[in-house]
């Protein structure tokens, strides 16, 4: 027999349960953090381009940025679907969520700016080039950017949330862009799958050792980005009940 | 859309009486080709150099002079409060947006019809492809202020709504100003139509989105 105090009582041990796995997330990041590192650093065999040559060190340096470029992707994704949801619901929830997101999105951004600037120095001899795929990352950062800054120029919670929303979803158009920007328009950033629009075929990865990598430092940012954005997402689940005790002070 | 025409009518009718936006618009596009030109002057007579400068100056000079007309759609309705009535009219708020679209770019095509000459005679150039060049500036113009009008009536709830809509807006029209660039560019080298097919093409996808996206989305900007 079920009755409400058994389900009740179901409900708090889930909770709990919970809590556990919360506790023991950012461990599970660090362990996957330092087998990635090691998978980069012993396990991969020195790389040769196709013309047979060694390829210097800095290319280790991939195996971060590529899967940070995804799952920043990812995150403006989470803005886009969260903000679309907020407007379709109006539930506080969607709201804080696309908040979150987008933060931790902005400074994996950032991260992919840093990394791939890092390795082009090395590889390219410049930092920085005016080339289509670095401006729209740029652009992208930018955006998100611009997204918070939305957020923060509206003093009512309701309509800073409802206005984001708004930009969360127009921003959006800047991803698909980025992403397809090395295909559209030549460009000296590699393509790493699929095909250009203008003929030539992507590819460079080869060798199992390589993809086994990638898939493993894939997994640890995302374990990273679940980590970080469970961890915001419990901020601002704070930061607006200290808000409501606030107003709850002032009208007394 | 004849409700959405009727807006802009009364936009264009407040504005032709008054001409501040207008004015306004004219002397400052006078004042950014002239800073250009000045910051140019050695430039100026070297046909090769001037070729690769033109997309970029013209474009820099529609991009601001774009910001500034977005920007004032929306400052009349809000200094008496002229929102909330256009609110109560018999149209769906669609319309407002649409029709503050129509009069802001007839107000931007007017000025940039005055630009183009001006720029012309600072930089001493003689433009090939006039109509090629008025397709590019009639598309691009109308991206830039889709996606604008939106940002303008995001911004106009902030605090600091001057200071956010350019650097809301600029990122977002990076997809519209490359290609413009790009097509402009080519379109002075002497390109045909067929040339500059494919930038038109990403052009025209980006209007639709802009145009699409922002419709969709901008009532909940108005809503109380």
């Amino acid at each position: 027999m079920l009755n409400n105090n058994t389900i009740l009582a179901g409900v708090e041990l889930m909770i709990e349960f919970n809590k556990q796995i919360l506790r023991l997330l950012p461990y599970l990041i660090l362990v996957s953090l330092i087998i990635s590192l090691g998978a980069i650093f012993i396990y991969t065999p020195p790389m040769y381009d196709g013309a047979g040559t060694l390829l210097n060190e800095s290319f280790n340096i991939f195996f971060i940025h590529l899967p940070i470029a995804l799952i920043s992707y990812f995150a403006f994704m989470l803005v886009f679907v969260s903000s679309i949801l907020y407007l379709h619901t109006f539930n506080n929830k969607w709201d804080k969520f696309a908040a979150s997101s987008a933060e931790i999105g902005a400074i994996f951004a950032f991260l992919v700016l840093l990394t791939g600037s890092i390795w082009a120095n090395d590889v390219w001899g410049w930092y920085w080039v005016w080339e289509p795929r670095l401006t729209t990352s740029l652009v992208l950062f930018l955006v998100y950017v611009g997204y918070i800054m939305v957020r923060q120029s509206v003093d009512e919670p309701e309509k800073g949330a409802r206005l984001s929303a708004i930009f969360g979803i127009v921003g959006f158009i800047s991803v698909p862009l980025s992403f397809f920007s090395i295909r559209l328009w030549r460009s000296v950033h590699p393509v790493m799958f699929g095909d250009t629009f203008y003929g030539t075929t992507g590819g460079g990865i080869g060798g199992i050792e390589i993809i086994v990598t990638l898939f493993i430092n894939l997994i640890t940012f995302f374990l990273l980005f679940v980590g970080l954005l469970i961890f915001r997402y419990d901020n601002e689940k704070l930061k607006s009940k200290v808000y409501t005790l606030k107003r709850k002070l002032m009208n007394n | 859309m004849f409700k959405s025409l009727n807006i802009c009518l009364k936009d264009l009718q407040s504005e032709f009486r008054s001409k501040k936006k207008l004015n306004s618009m004219i002397i400052f596009s006078l004042l950014v080709v002239l800073i250009f030109s000045i910051s140019f002057g050695n430039f100026i007579g070297k046909s090769s150099f001037i070729d690769s400068l033109v997309p970029g100056v013209l474009w820099v000079s529609f991009t601001f002079v774009s910001t500034i007309a977005i920007f004032q759609s929306f400052s009349d309705e809000i200094e008496n409060g002229c929102i909330n009535a256009l609110k109560l009219c018999p149209a769906q708020w669609n319309a407002i947006y649409t029709g503050k679209i129509l009069s802001t770019l007839t107000l931007l095509y007017l000025v940039q019809l005055f630009i183009i000459p001006i720029f012309a005679l600072m930089f001493n150039y003689s433009f090939q492809g006039i109509f090629l060049l008025a397709v590019v500036v009639l598309v691009g113009t109308s991206g830039i202020v889709s996606v604008g009008v939106l940002l303008a009536a995001i911004t106009m709830n902030t605090r600091s709504g001057e200071l956010l809509l350019p650097v809301l807006l600029f990122p977002l029209i990076v997809p519209v100003i490359i290609p413009s660039v790009l097509a402009t560019g080519k379109i002075i080298s002497g390109s045909t139509f067929v040339d500059i097919l494919d930038e038109l093409r990403l052009l025209v996808v980006y209007v639709i989105m802009f145009y699409t996206t922002s419709r969709l989305l901008f009532e909940w900007t108005i809503q109380d």
